[in-house]
């Protein structure tokens, strides 16, 4: 008997009861990875040597009657955005390929520490810029319910490796939906905690103000036993928030939203929404109204210019962020042959080891931050932040949490949207004000959109260092749905493999 | 009318250090112009009297005793240098002419 498609929570209880030792889970795992990735491809690297290692340490630990972590012993994929050390660390890009990192994230050293097994590393757009993985400069990743689509982006990779059984828990960054999306269109469950909660020491940064790490997983209670492993304060990372993180598996576990206000944001849906998606979240809504929430409107119109000021101000950071890859001290260096000056080494290096994405971003924020043109295009942008937040704020006076689909659309196909970029950010449309005002975002599938039969993802928000009401949301979505439905969404999604 | 023209794509290109072929600058300056039309409507909301947000958090800076901890030893440091020398990352001339 397999152990994969369980949830990561039954898994750890099978590990604590002998059930099965966690060599052999990520042996099972391996299997799997071994069957089915050369069709996705989620991963970029395996450390299966590593991974077994861990096991085994955790095995033994059980073995002589230790106390170990609730998720000792469980799978994980990371998204290569993560420094891990001695493990190549590439971010999608040609410029670190190759680089092994002399250090540990806090957040690996976090899994670590719980006895989290980590199989390899995630397959993802280019320094996370992009929202269909297609940008990564390895080759995309499939969607596993459909392989000619995107599995959504940046973490295209983390989440098919969940949608494709690979792993039970995967990490993820958000800097615009970047864990949202992908969990959306793969039918999987992505959290964007709140600003500050999980440390960013470690990870490669692409905009300081909006990058968030969460946990990624197939329900609401894995991620939340995730979310625990990782969130809390952190020496290295100064703007991490000093403060008890909230008990989000209690509140994952709750299954009640009596009296609960949820706010239902007018503008991130109808027009520009495709039909089965909002069909699936309206009959989302009304699984809340039966379970006790009373659903209100409410309108943020400040939204409508979040995706132009995300995309100022996202770049801006970008363009000063990735001046470090200048071939000095690691990664990539091109025409270095005696004859060429630094400046010149630098620049061929750029050239060489960037992608498209990439730097049409870092033009694009060079230019946003230059004389003359710094008012009119950053400064607007951090005065549209305000506006965004002052939004929020007066949505969240009326309802606990906010909601609205995760994505105007399913999954696409592969190619579709490569060649026009401003159709390829509307992707992020619903997403991106979440991370413009620091609050909590999870999508969380509720269902399949019937002219395509692909996963449709509900986003619940919740204001600031209160991660907890989201994960009571969607804890208490995810049964109800469950009970309708009859099994999990994922029960669906197609065999892969064996041919 | 353009937002940018090729010869600004050229000179941002110049100050971000990224070597840029023809066709390159060509493609980048049609893009960068579509893109910055479509981010303009950034300046029809923002008024003057709404202060700017460049952090979610109140940030104030973090210090610590200064005290010796553990540290990258040199030798991992050095691990990714494309070159070294000497305890040393070694770099292409970085003053006057190259050779």
């Amino acid at each position: 008997m397999t152990f994969i498609y369980k949830s990561a929570a039954e898994m750890a209880n099978a590990l604590a009861s002998k059930e099965i030792s966690a060599v052999d889970l990520a042996n099972e795992h391996f299997d799997r990875i071994e069957s089915v990735d050369t069709d996705v491809h989620a991963f970029l690297y395996l450390d299966k040597e590593g991974a077994l290692e861990q096991a085994k340490n955790v095995d033994a630990k059980r073995a002589a009657g230790e106390k170990l972590s609730p998720l000792a012993g469980v799978p994980l994929a990371l998204k290569d955005v993560m420094a891990q050390r001695g493990i190549p660390t590439t971010c999608g890009s040609k410029i670190l390929e190759g680089w092994r990192p002399p250090y540990d994230a806090t957040v690996v050293t976090r899994l670590k520490d719980a006895g989290i097994v980590i199989l390899g590393k995630t397959n993802m757009d280019e320094f996370a810029m992009g929202s269909s993985t297609e940008n990564s400069a390895y080759g995309p990743t499939h969607n596993p319910w459909d392989l000619t689509r995107i599995p959504g982006g940046s973490g295209g990779g983390s989440s098919a490796s969940l949608a494709a059984f690979e792993a039970p828990l995967a990490i993820g960054t958000d800097t615009g939906g970047s864990i949202r999306q992908p969990a959306a269109v793969t039918g999987t469950v992505g959290v964007k905690p709140t600003y500050g909660a999980v440390s960013r020491y470690g990870l490669v940064a692409f905009s300081s103000s909006l990058d968030q790490a969460g946990p990624c997983a197939r329900t609401v209670l894995d991620a939340a036993m995730l979310h625990e492993v990782i969130a809390g304060h952190d020496k290295k990372d100064s703007s991490s928030i000093n403060a008890p993180v909230p008990q989000v598996v209690a509140a994952a576990k709750k299954l009640d939203v009596k009296g609960m206000k949820i706010g239902v944001v007018k503008e991130l849906g109808g027009e520009g929404f495709q039909k089965g998606v909002s069909e699936r979240f309206n009959e989302a809504l009304e699984e809340l109204v039966k379970a006790g929430a009373e659903i209100v409107e409410v309108s943020c119109p400040n939204f409508e210019y979040a995706l132009a000021a995300y995309y100022l101000i996202a770049p801006s950071e970008a363009s000063s962020n990735l001046a470090r890859f200048d071939s000095m001290r690691y990664g990539l260096r091109v025409g270095d042959d005696g004859s060429r000056g630094a400046e010149e080494v630098m620049s061929l290096t750029r050239q060489a080891g960037f992608g498209k994405e990439v730097k049409r971003r870092i033009i694009l924020g060079t230019y946003a931050l230059s004389s003359g043109y710094y008012d009119a295009y950053y400064g607007s942008a951090q005065r549209v932040r305000t506006l965004i937040m002052r939004d929020y704020e007066a949505a969240f006076a009326k309802a606990d949490v906010l909601v609205s689909p995760t994505a105007p659309t399913t999954a696409f196909k592969i190619g579709e949207k490569a060649n026009d970029p401003v159709a390829m950010y509307l992707n992020d449309i619903a997403t991106i004000p979440v991370n413009m005002a620091g609050i909590g975002g999870m999508s969380l599938p509720c269902g399949l959109a019937p002219e395509d039969n692909l996963p449709v993802g509900f986003q619940i928000m919740s204001p600031a260092m209160k991660d907890d009401l989201m994960y009571q949301v969607g804890g208490t979505l995810e049964a109800a749905l469950n009970s309708k439905w009859g099994s999990t969404l994922m029960s669906q999604a197609p065999a892969l493999g064996a041919k | 009318m353009a937002a940018i023209s090729r010869d600004e794509v050229a000179h941002l290109a110049r100050l971000a250090r990224i070597e840029m072929s023809s066709e390159e600058l060509d493609h980048l300056a049609s893009e960068l112009d579509q893109i910055l039309h479509a981010v303009d409507r950034v300046q029809e909301a923002a008024k003057d009297n709404v202060p700017p947000t460049s952090h979610p958090l109140p940030l104030k800076n973090v210090t610590r005793p200064d005290v010796v901890v553990a540290s990258l030893s040199p030798q991992d440091a050095l691990s990714g240098a494309p070159a070294s020398d000497e305890q040393r990352f070694k770099v292409p001339q970085i003053l006057g002419d190259a050779e």
